[in-house]
């Protein structure tokens, strides 16, 4: 299936995740890593740590709900792989995460962003499988 | 106050999120697959992003401490070893065959899809994993559950 190209929305909403990581920065002193905010709010033994993951969690879950107040419709979705495939890659992406320390967001943006020859190795890994995997999946496998 | 501060950076990374297209698993399936359906767009939201942290983690930093909090925590780590290059591409192939990347499944968790539901349980199983695999402690909510 495919999907239009939309350099324009996808870089005013990457700059809009640059901005938030940014702001997080100015008000926690933290970074923005999805997988360190998730993992943190459900892991952490110290309250204080877990409310400001958790308040964090909050607004990106209502983000689609305000998306569409302002835009009358909710962002475009679909999923075009089976629930099996959800079930086993959100395995494999948990594991993956906890043990390269960091995602998209954490990785890809802001480690990125301060120039951490750590984080510049995590994205091309796992751009690179990334592609790998979607080759093999759909081109050889044809599925 | 803070925490409605710290609410409304969320909102705004999860409006991100919706508006670039990273919120769709089929868009981001879509970028990986250069010899089929591609769509180039995402490398776009990585260079928004790129172009509003570069400049500002910069400026931030020249701050002494964040409004909140005494002082700026960095990721101290700077070793590159097996376990950040095994784990990222371990990343990148259950990425691969989802289409969700955790920044983009919390809010797709709006959405109200059961399947959202079901990658983030995936997800999370998958961290306590790897903490077991790894010798740290578990989540302190299972260990509860799981004591006699």
């Amino acid at each position: 299936m495919s999907t239009d190209f939309t350099p324009l929305f996808s870089f005013t909403g990457g700059a809009l995740i640059g901005l938030a990581a940014v702001l997080l920065m100015t008000v926690q002193g933290r970074v923005f890593g999805a997988t360190g905010i998730l993992a943190g709010a459900i892991s952490s033994k110290d309250k204080q740590e877990t409310i400001w993951r958790v308040c964090l969690i909050a607004g990106m879950v209502s983000a689609p709900i305000v998306f569409q107040w302002i835009t009358g419709a909710f962002p475009e979705f679909s999923i075009p792989v089976t629930t099996p495939s959800l079930i086993i890659g959100g395995l494999i992406v948990g594991f993956g995460v906890h043990l390269g320390s960091g995602c998209t967001s954490g990785h890809g943006i802001c480690g990125n962003a301060r120039l951490s020859p750590r984080s510049m190795i995590a994205t091309l890994t796992f751009m690179i499988t990334g592609f790998i995997a979607v080759f093999v999946i759909r081109h050889l496998f044809g599925v | 106050m803070r925490l409605l501060i710290l609410f409304a950076i969320g909102l705004i990374f999860g409006f991100g999120i919706s508006l670039s297209g990273m919120i769709n698993p089929a868009k981001v399936l879509n970028f990986f697959d250069i010899f089929g359906t591609w769509d180039p767009s995402l490398a776009f939201v990585m260079a928004g992003a790129l172009a509003v942290t570069i400049p500002g983690y910069f400026l931030v930093q020249k701050r002494g401490s964040p409004l909140f909090g005494d002082s700026f925590h960095m990721p101290a780590n700077r070793k590159i070893d097996k376990r950040l290059v095994i784990g990222s591409a371990m990343f990148g192939i259950g990425w691969g065959i989802a289409g969700f990347c955790p920044g983009a499944a919390v809010p797709a968790l709006g959405l109200l899809n059961g399947q959202v539901i079901l990658f983030l349980a995936a997800l999370v199983t998958g961290i306590g994993c790897a903490r077991i695999a790894t010798g740290e402690t578990l989540y302190p909510a299972v260990k509860l559950f799981l004591k006699p």
